[in-house]
């Protein structure tokens, strides 16, 4: 059988390094750059759509590393990675379309801009196929590396004090990932995530944890929680977060909330739930404390912004919270009661569509900002606009698609996703979920103001001729908004896999 | 009821084919007026038919004796094993008012032809109207309570979008958000008591073969659990649900939006915020009405419904005594309009499904034509809308003037010809027979009495005495008096259909046999309550004309009669009560203050923190570069310089031009990398 998984992750290196030879030479990087995000694209849409109803891993490859120390190349996907896949291929396609060859971004040394964008992508893939920690890791730390220099060299005003605290605050989560894992290692002799959850799952890890090192399980627990909550990120562990994708040109910020916040989640399911689920359910409580704060306070914070891209940056935060608040209230013991089991089915099911749409949706809104950002000369104050429905209906009409789906408007991607979560956490943690609710409410206030403030009211003066989307813009754009509406309306086009997928997980780590 | 006929199988495209044609409106360019109305006009012709043609379908199988409910329910997801199932439901309560959405709709988008003819947003008004429309009829025939709360959501964007159509005006996108964010506050309300239902029972069809959620095996056992403060499920569940219905019905105290509405254009207060949406929570409450009232027994009521009735006799009082003191044409309408769904919203609760869906369909009727004469009003006087500044416009604008006197009187109870007497009254007289309390009957024959006064102040003001304005007031175009005169006609006619003697729309709703019968007058108490509001009406009336009519107002600038007796009590209606106040002093202060506590803590408290702790680091960083800088970069640099003699790659240069960082970074990662093998393969070899 084809490698797919691995071809997958060698294109966006390989034409990385193509695209790095092309030097100054933007519109042949960006070419390079745009072909291999098209075919990556396509080919991760072929994954998703041969993935089959069984829930369980599929194009799964296996070959011996270091077998000493328990290293496997081992890769393979089941709904969920798939899913990631196909979300980060198509917000790197995004992204590459946004990075315009005439603009500021793309003429500083675009052969590097662009490779490091497809460096990005291949530590993406890579971190949402690998099966084994050691060969997981190494991808999860090189999506890292890319990230910093496009932040650190291509940010703006500022934005030297934003990668590093970006790139510190990651490598401290990273550093308690690894320590957590050599621990684990330790125990067991093994770095493999499934053979690690088949323990977890029969009540063998505590044990062999304990015997070996200690009663240290929960330490390890929250080791491996604190890498993925700074990723996400959870309250208190976000504040790099405004900074970063604020400062991070705005290409990058879409690959950063579209697709590398989804990293800390799909770690969250792969890794922390299904090895800890025991040690979860300890601290429960605190956990969906931070998550409801992370929900609410994130909505709140982002009403009081004057920045329109640290304004989506704390609704970022908002809305990967719903996905943590629901993580974290089914960390709890099952037993054998069916009518949790859906809870858990359900909150599950809206963990991934969420992250999808999120994914989607986020990566939507910050395109629509670098447009606005490229017409207004890069000041995204929200106080330097108003009117501007005159001058740009179609560029209007559009974001605000974008931006209902992010309130959570039926008929839009967002709307089903939250709607599963709450179904979800309402049965097991009424309260978080109550509390929660107010961030819905918040996140209208706060989507509505920016369209009160940016799109009507009177037009000023020097926005009068704001040019609209062209229709290669739009172009490009349609595409990703249809693909909102027919989500919303036919949700089942990505439950139907992501369903079995879930059943799967849980199957493997209830208790 | 045969669900195979062809109509409740395809009842779908009632609501589709709107959507439909407000999205090919939305492909539209500007200049293509002619062709958006013919799209939603004629898209919500179909509607219109089909609307008919299912009507007649319920009413045959009602006359034949059958049963009158058809559901077609599919999978829209599956959760774990199970099926999430969407649906739509035929049934008496859904026909009529799919009749009554389609047909009041058609005529306002006929009007809106004129009224908008000069509009450079033409087309997109009609996408607007047209996506409304669709989402309007979804929730109708929704027969699952999320279909019906996305559907209701649509319709809650489009009110927005209409409201804030001339985006122009801050008034008007401030409105438009206000709309919005306080019927969603009612909302999350509603979807919380979506999220508990579906969690007690499993399902959220309304109607499925006995499995449905508002089914008696659902009921009881939502009855048999207990939530918090002694309320059952069903009971907490009821109340949740009514929150989202108070908020898009204008329920004290979510009604604040309702009267800034009426920012957006006069066709779309007269179909959005007065006829139709506006009705929708007030529908929703007789959809769930099973689940609302699971548990009343004769001579009782529910918790859920008790407090419906109160908060509805609260706003009835509320938004008639406000609409006393207001001069803006519009928004005395607006104020009416709160005022009557309190009514409908207590006939509901004290009389059952029939009474408040009457009075629904009644003032969907005289309400739409009050609004679009208000439009022709507003139209004729250019862009007027402050009734001192009207006057005598029964002369310039006799048809406009004799349909909104129609309509006056219909909305005023006035006796046996108009169609609010009987729908009015019936809600009086179960408000009346209710046996929790007297109370809310004492709101409403108040509020009836004001109704009439205010009225005649209106149509007092507007149409008597002499023209106070200094444009030149005239008729409007035919194509926005004929639907007045159509409405008119409802307005008269449609209490025919509601009278004790024949309660044609009560026994089609409750799908009971119909007969003439006289006797229904002679029930003990009608006849004397009949009389006494009747009473009171005429003293509105009386009153009213006293005060407005007998000595016409001619200076528009001075004070208002009940301003010169009692200036107190006047300032607080013309103030509303002044709740905007309240809310901008408590909850939005809140909001603020909370937001800034969000954004500080943010700032100082956890970045605060992050920077002790980097500060600290910083040290370690110091020692770090200093070494970096002497041993690592130094080798690399050499490394490098090999490479380039070599004639190696040189792209990497080009890396290398960036200061520093790349190439300690590549180090570091290596020397990890080398570190966490090292000491794996310690540990390894100790296990092995």
């Amino acid at each position: 059988m084809m490698p797919v998984l691995t071809i997958l992750t060698a294109i966006p290196a390989v034409a990385g390094a193509a695209a790095l030879l092309a030097g100054n030479r933007a519109a042949i990087a960006r070419g390079i750059a745009l072909v291999a995000a098209i075919s990556t694209l396509l080919l991760s849409a072929w994954v998703w759509c041969s993935l089959g109803s069984s829930g369980a891993m599929s194009f799964v490859e296996r070959a011996d590393w270091v077998p000493g120390l328990g290293i496997e190349y081992h890769l393979g996907v089941d709904g969920l990675g798939a899913l990631m896949l196909l979300l980060s291929a198509i917000v790197t396609l995004m992204a590459i379309a946004a990075s315009r060859p005439n603009s500021k971004i793309a003429s500083q040394q675009p052969g590097l801009y662009f490779a490091l964008i497809l460096l990005l992508q291949s530590g993406l893939f890579g971190t949402f196929t690998a099966l084994n920690f050691f060969h997981w890791f190494l991808f999860w730390e090189l999506s890292l590396i890319p990230a910093f220099f496009l932040i650190k060299l291509w940010g703006a005003e500022g934005r030297g004090p934003a990668a590093t605290q970006f790139f510190v605050y990651t490598m401290v989560g990273s550093v308690a990932l690894l320590l957590a894992f050599l621990a684990l290692f330790i125990a067991t002799g093994s770095f493999d995530f499934q053979v690690l959850a088949q323990m977890a799952a029969d009540g063998s890890l505590t044990p062999a944890i304990q015997s070996h090192l200690g009663p240290i399980s929960l330490w390890l627990a929250l080791g491996v929680l604190l890498g993925f909550a700074v990723k996400v990120p959870l309250m208190p562990f976000h504040t790099w977060l405004p900074a970063t994708y604020s400062k991070a040109p705005t290409p990058v910020t879409m690959l950063l909330t579209g697709a590398m916040s989804k990293m800390g989640v799909y770690g969250l399911l792969r890794l922390a739930l299904p090895l800890f689920g025991h040690e979860l359910a300890q601290v429960r409580t605190p956990l969906l404390i931070l998550a409801t704060l992370t929900v609410v306070a994130g909505a709140w914070a982002a009403a009081v912004q004057k920045d329109l891209k640290r304004i989506f940056a704390y609704s970022s935060i908002n809305h990967l919270g719903y996905c943590l608040l629901a993580i974290f209230a089914i960390a709890l013991p099952t037993g054998s009661d069916t009518a949790v089991q859906l809870s858990q089915t359900a909150a599950l099911d809206g963990v991934i569509l969420q992250m999808f749409n999120h994914g989607l949706t986020a990566a939507a809104i910050f395109w629509f900002l670098s447009m606005l950002e490229s017409r207004s000369g890069g000041n995204l104050a929200i106080d330097n606009f108003g009117g501007l429905r005159k001058p740009a209906p179609i560029f209007c009409g559009l974001m605000g698609i974008a931006l209902f789906s992010s309130l959570g408007l039926p008929g839009l991607n967002g709307f089903v996703s939250e709607f599963l979560i709450f179904r979800g956490v309402w049965p097991l943690a009424w309260l978080p979920a109550t509390v929660s609710v107010l961030g819905l409410l918040i996140t209208a206030a706060v989507i509505l103001t920016v369209i009160q403030r940016v799109f009507s009211g009177p037009l000023p003066e020097k926005w009068k001729t704001f040019p609209d989307l062209t229709s290669g813009e739009i172009l490009v754009m349609a595409p990703v908004l249809l693909l909102m509406l027919i989500l919303g309306l036919v949700p089942q086009l990505v439950l139907g896999t992501v369903n079995p997928t879930v059943m799967h997980l849980l199957a493997g780590w209830r208790y | 009821m045969n669900a195979n006929v062809w109509i409740v199988q395809n009842l779908w495209l009632i609501p589709a084919i709107p959507m439909v044609a407000a999205g090919l409106i939305a492909l539209l360019k500007q200049p293509q007026r002619k062709a958006s109305a013919s799209l939603a006009i004629g898209g919500l012709g179909i509607s219109l038919l089909l609307a008919i043609s299912a009507f007649t379908h319920v009413l045959s199988a009602w006359s034949s004796g059958a049963f009158t409910r058809s559901a077609v329910n599919f999978t829209w997801f599956e959760i774990g094993t199970t099926h999430f199932q969407l649906g739509w439901v035929l049934d008496p309560l859904a026909a009529v008012m799919l009749v009554m959405v389609t047909f009041v709709g058609l005529l306002i988008f006929i009007y809106s032809t004129g009224y908008m003819a000069h509009d450079e947003n033409f087309t997109r008004f009609f996408c607007f109207l047209s996506l409304f429309a669709g989402a309007m009829l979804g929730v109708l025939i929704a027969n699952n309570l999320l279909l019906l709360f996305m559907c209701w959501e649509i319709v809650g964007l489009t009110s927005y979008l209409l409201i804030g159509f001339w985006y122009h005006k801050p008034s008007a996108a401030a409105a438009a958000k206000k709309a919005f964010l306080t019927t969603r506050v009612g909302d999350i309300f509603f979807l919380l008591g979506i999220v508990w239902l579906f969690s007690q029972t499993g399902t959220l069809l309304f109607y499925d073969n006995g499995a449905g959620a508002i089914e008696p095996a659902a009921l009881a056992t939502l009855l048999s659990q207990h939530a918090a403060l002694g309320l059952t499920a069903a009971t907490a569940i009821g109340l949740l649900i009514f929150a989202g219905a108070a908020g898009k019905s204008g329920q004290l105290p979510l009604h604040v939006w309702l009267p800034d509405a009426m920012e957006g254009p006069t066709p779309v207060s007269a179909l959005i915020h007065a006829a139709t949406m506006v009705a929708a929570g007030v529908y929703l409450v007789a959809r769930v009405y099973p689940l609302m009232s699971a548990g009343a027994t004769p001579g009782s009521t529910t918790v859920a419904l008790t407090v419906v009735a109160w908060i509805g006799a609260l706003t009835a009082l509320f938004g008639a005594l406000v609409a006393v003191a207001q001069n803006d044409i519009k928004r005395i309408l607006a104020y009416s309009t709160v005022s009557q769904l309190g009514y409908m919203m207590v006939g509901l609760a004290t009389g059952g499904v029939a009474i408040g869906m009457f009075h629904l369909i009644t003032h969907a009727f005289f309400k739409a034509l009050l609004f679009l004469g208000a439009g022709s009003v507003i139209h004729g006087c250019h862009e007027e809308q402050d009734i001192r500044h009207m006057g005598g416009l029964r002369k310039s604008m006799p048809v406009t003037f004799l349909t909104y006197s129609v309509g006056m009187l219909a909305l005023s109870g006035f006796p046996i010809v108009f169609s609010g007497f009987w729908s009015k009254d019936a809600i009086v007289g179960a408000a009346f027979a209710w046996p929790i309390s007297k109370g809310p009957f004492v709101l409403l024959i108040i509020g009836a009495l004001l109704t009439a006064f205010y009225m005649t102040r209106q149509v007092a003001q507007v149409f008597f005495g002499s023209y106070r304005g200094h444009a030149h007031p005239h008729e409007s175009p035919r194509v926005m008096t004929v639907p007045l005169a159509i409405l008119a006609v409802f307005a008269v006619g449609l209490g025919i259909l509601g009278t004790p003697a024949w309660p044609w729309f009560t026994s089609f709703i409750e799908s009971k046999p119909l007969a003439l019968d006289f006797a229904g007058f002679s029930e003990p108490g009608l006849l004397p309550l009949m009389a006494f509001a009747t009473l009171l009406v005429f003293i509105g009336l009386g009153l009213g004309w006293m005060l407005y009519g007998r000595k016409p107002v001619n200076d528009p600038h001075a004070p208002d009669v009940l301003q010169q007796a009692s200036p107190v009590v006047y300032s607080w209606l013309a103030g509303r009560l002044f709740w905007d106040e309240l809310y901008a002093a408590t909850i939005l202060r809140w909001y603020a203050a909370l937001a800034w506590l969000a954004d500080f803590l943010d700032r100082r408290l956890w970045g605060g923190i992050v920077s002790a702790v980097s500060a600290s680091f910083t040290g370690l960083g110091w020692f770090n570069k200093s070494v970096d800088s002497q041993w690592i970069d130094g080798g690399f640099d050499k490394g490098c310089e090999e490479l380039v003699t070599t004639g190696g790659v040189l792209a990497w240069l080009q890396a290398g031009r960036t200061p520093g960082y790349l190439r300690s970074m590549l180090v570091g990662l290596l020397v990890l990398a080398g570190l966490a093998l090292a000491i794996g393969a310690s540990l390894g070899q100790v296990r092995l």
